[in-house]
């Protein structure tokens, strides 16, 4: 019992005992100017501390929870007070327990002017020996060149470089029927007039860029399309392109007009940045930033079952437009 | 008599400590050193350190989200807890980072903090250019300082844009469609240098996400680490520059606090805010849920989602140039999103590359500047600066331009043509305005000093000269 009260005591001496600092460098000038203790500033410190302690130790029990509501928040809040409580003891130190110096230094000098001109005649020594320095450097320029370049050109394995030909390929062909995203094919009496659908080729990958369509149907007398596509829009269905000519989003919103006379014709719009395409007039860009009108699949009925399939390849490249993009027709991979 | 002890002891183990250190690598004199270097003392002084503190939790937290990732675009079907997207084909990428913050216990709050750190790191390192630039502190010799900063702020930003992307829901995918695009629109080897990053036409080889993924984990994080070391060293190697406060700070002499026994516990304190605000942001904020926006669909697009605060300026380029292809008859030579997307950033960094160069040929200064400018000190440059800076900004505004549809309504279009006119306007009002400010400032101070004197004079005291 005695021994244990001796060991209370001895420890409750050990935390809560101030030190006497006994100067060890009394006979040197300090370095660090001295300063009055402030004990209140010590027990706050300490509270601060022991608050970082409690927070961090509630993290870990927050954590230790199997299922908790909310578990994220307290996470983040336990583990944000245990270093808020940290800082504050941090800036209570640097404010009250520390000494605060205005030290001055100067500045580091601008140069070295002699090592300088050391550093010049060593470079101009070290090469004393040579005699024809202009066309070695000449040499060395090839070497170095020619290095340069054998160890970028691997680099070119990581695609296509200069054959930009896959960029006009789209699994389109005449004769693919259109399906949607589970597979199944769009039938001329099943499209609703001036509704939206997305369609992709059947068999193919869904996410290629020349794969998605969106697809319209209209009264074919509402439909202008440009000379040359009278045919292809069989029932007055249009298909085009899904991926914006501008930069590559999908054209996912479609306007109708709700009072013909009021509101202006339908239209395609895409959510990046607004370019809006007339679905009426081959896609023609009416509003937004895309340079080219949303290429148009040619469409055909297939009269036996009512099937919508694609007649040919697009109007166009599919996808944002490149240097040259209108240099060819797309085409099928070979 | 324990008291004496415990003093003994701690002064034992510190000798030893240093003894040891200096004894295998002696540095002691390089330590001693380093403990008095000065700091002079403002608060814009403290931006940059924030930018590197954040860093510091961005590698942490980045550390962690490897753990559980899975930067794979193999198709998979979610089976987990989440109703809304069960049964849905996704990316593996993608569910793993659903699962990562939902079934990985913290998973969401490091995510989360990542996300947060992230925009709290370009928004320092902007301010803290800011700062630089609006006091001079880039001048000789601290030019290099500034390049190695801007080519930081270079990338972090693409850091920011791969790992937002990697995550491969909805908004990842619009985001990457569109810089696809922005790099297939340069002239004459924009479709060649799209191919060979992406390794196929959009949306790429299944490459691609390895090639993003180390980029984003290894690539950039090594050259922005060896850029800040560098960074660092340089603004030690020159010391810190400071403002003209008392008699006391000139050219040759910097006045400040040493780093032990003042700063250290100053700068410590500092990294525990960051890290309270990045964990308390991160755990009670919510950000980039991905869960809402769904996995990505080159078929899919949503409306009205916004992406991190940095890309807003790109976004708002894009939107207010007009639809201009430049075409020779049927031959497309530069299409329309080279101007927002590319050339206009383009154009911004060239002017922050050349900052240091051109005010040294405005000024005809070329010697060694330690002391700052005030912003009023160098009306011009202020103003150049607020005139940048605001057309920046409202390009900026205008990629919010939809938002402001939605909540107040004002037609996107009318919107449009007002951030238009505005692009020319602003900058140039700013210009006016901001010298003007400048001036007026400059002037109010000198008047001040004149009553000074004379109200000192009247009191017959003698004249006190009074140096700024
Ligand atoms: S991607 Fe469609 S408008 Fe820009």
């Amino acid at each position: 019992m005695n021994a244990l009260r001796r060991w209370a005591i001895a420890l409750g001496v050990l935390a809560l005992g101030r030190k006497q600092r006994r100067p060890r460098f009394a006979d040197r000038p300090r370095i660090v100017p001295p300063g009055a203790p402030d004990p209140r500033a010590e027990w706050l410190v300490l509270g601060l501390l022991l608050g970082a302690a409690a927070a961090a130790a509630g993290f870990v029990v927050v954590y230790s929870f199997n299922h908790l509501s909310h578990q994220t928040q307290y996470l983040g809040l336990s583990l944000g007070l245990a270093f808020a409580f940290t800082a504050a003891a941090l800036v209570v130190v640097a404010k009250r327990l520390v000494v605060t110096e205005e030290l001055e230094e100067d500045y580091p000098v601008p140069g070295h002017p002699t090592t300088q001109e050391e550093l010049e005649q060593l470079v101009a020594e070290g090469g004393d020996r040579f005699t024809r320095k202009r066309l070695l450097l000449t040499g060395a320029g090839a070497a170095a060149g020619a290095l340069g370049a054998a160890v970028f050109v691997p680099a070119l394995s990581l695609g296509p470089f200069l054959d930009t030909d896959a960029l006009y390929e789209t699994p389109w062909r005449r004769g693919r029927r259109l399906v949607d995203e589970h597979g199944k094919p769009f039938l001329l009496d099943e499209l609703e007039r001036e509704t939206f659908y997305t369609a992709y080729p059947e068999g193919a990958d869904k996410e290629e860029v020349g794969s998605p369509l969106v697809v319209v149907r209209f009264e074919p007398s509402e439909l202008h399309l440009p000379a040359g596509r009278r045919d292809w829009a069989p029932g007055g269905v249009v298909a085009y392109s899904k991926i914006c000519t501008h930069a590559g989003c999908a054209v996912a919103l479609f306007r109708k007009p709700t009072f013909r006379p009021v509101e202006p014709g339908p239209a395609l719009i895409c959510p990046c940045h607004y370019s809006t395409f007339d679905p009426t007039r081959g896609a023609k860009v009416i509003f937004g930033p895309a340079g080219r009108p949303l290429p148009q699949l040619p469409l055909l009925l297939d009269r036996e079952n009512g099937e919508l399939l694609a007649a040919g390849n697009f109007s166009g490249p599919v996808g944002p437009s490149w240097w040259g993009v209108r240099s060819k027709a797309p085409r099928n991979p070979s | 008599m324990g008291r004496a002890l415990e003093s003994a002891e701690e002064s034992v183990v510190i000798r030893g400590l240093v003894r040891f250190l200096d004894e295998r690598s002696g540095t002691a004199p390089f330590v001693k050193k380093a403990l008095r270097y000065v700091f002079p003392d403002h608060w814009s002084f403290l931006l940059g350190e924030v930018a590197l503190y954040t860093f510091v939790i961005l590698v942490g937290t980045g550390i962690y989200l490897t753990f559980f990732f899975e930067p794979s675009t193999a198709s998979t079907y979610y089976a987990g807890h989440y109703a809304p997207l069960r049964g849905h084909e996704m990316s593996v990428a993608y569910r793993s980072a659903v699962d990562l913050s939902f079934k990985v216990r913290a998973g969401l709050l490091m995510r989360q903090t990542h996300h947060w750190a992230a925009d709290v790191f370009v928004a320092s390192i902007v301010l803290h250019m800011l700062r630089v630039f609006f006091t001079g502190a880039f001048r000789k010799p601290r030019d290099l300082t500034y390049y190695l900063g801007l080519t930081m702020l270079v990338f972090a930003l693409l850091e920011g844009y791969l790992g937002y992307s990697l995550v491969d829901d909805l908004l990842s995918g619009m985001g990457l469609a569109i810089g696809y695009s922005v790099l297939m629109s340069v002239p004459f080897v924009g479709a060649n240098l799209a191919l060979l990053v992406w390794g196929a036409p959009f949306p790429g080889k299944a490459e691609f996400w390895s090639r993003m993924y180390v980029a984003h984990v290894f690539l950039l994080p090594i050259l922005i680490a060896t850029l800040l070391a560098l960074h660092l060293f340089l603004v030690a190697a020159r010391h810190h520059t400071q403002f003209r406060e008392s008699r006391r700070t000139t050219e040759k002499k910097v006045v400040g606090i040493p780093t032990f026994p003042g700063y250290a516990p100053r700068s410590l304190g500092l990294f525990f805010s960051v890290a309270a605000v990045l964990f308390l942001l991160g755990g009670l904020v919510q950000i980039n849920p991905i869960w809402l926006w769904g996995p990505y669909h080159i078929a899919q697009g949503t409306n009205g989602a916004q992406p991190d605060w940095y890309l807003g300026w790109l976004i708002g380029a894009l939107r207010l140039v007009p639809n201009l292809d430049v075409t020779i008859g049927d031959y497309t030579l530069v299409p329309n999103a080279f101007w927002g997307g590319a050339l206009f950033p383009l154009l911004v960094f060239m002017l922050l590359y050349l900052v240091p160069w051109l005010d040294r040929r405005a000024t005809g200064e070329y010697g060694f500047r330690n002391l700052l400018d005030r912003p009023r000190d160098a009306p011009w440059r202020t103003a150049l600066g607020a005139a940048l800076f605001a057309w920046v900004f409202v390009i900026f505004l205008a990629g919010a331009s939809d938002r402001v549809f939605v909540s107040f309504g004002i037609s996107y279009v009318a919107q449009l043509w007002i951030y238009r006119v505005l692009v020319f306007v602003l900058p140039l009002a700013a210009l006016i305005v901001t010298r003007r400010f400048c001036l007026a400032l400059q002037e109010s101070e000198r008047l001040g000093q004149i009553r000074k004197q004379a109200e000192a004079e009247a009191r017959g005291e003698l004249p006190q000269t009074e140096q700024l």
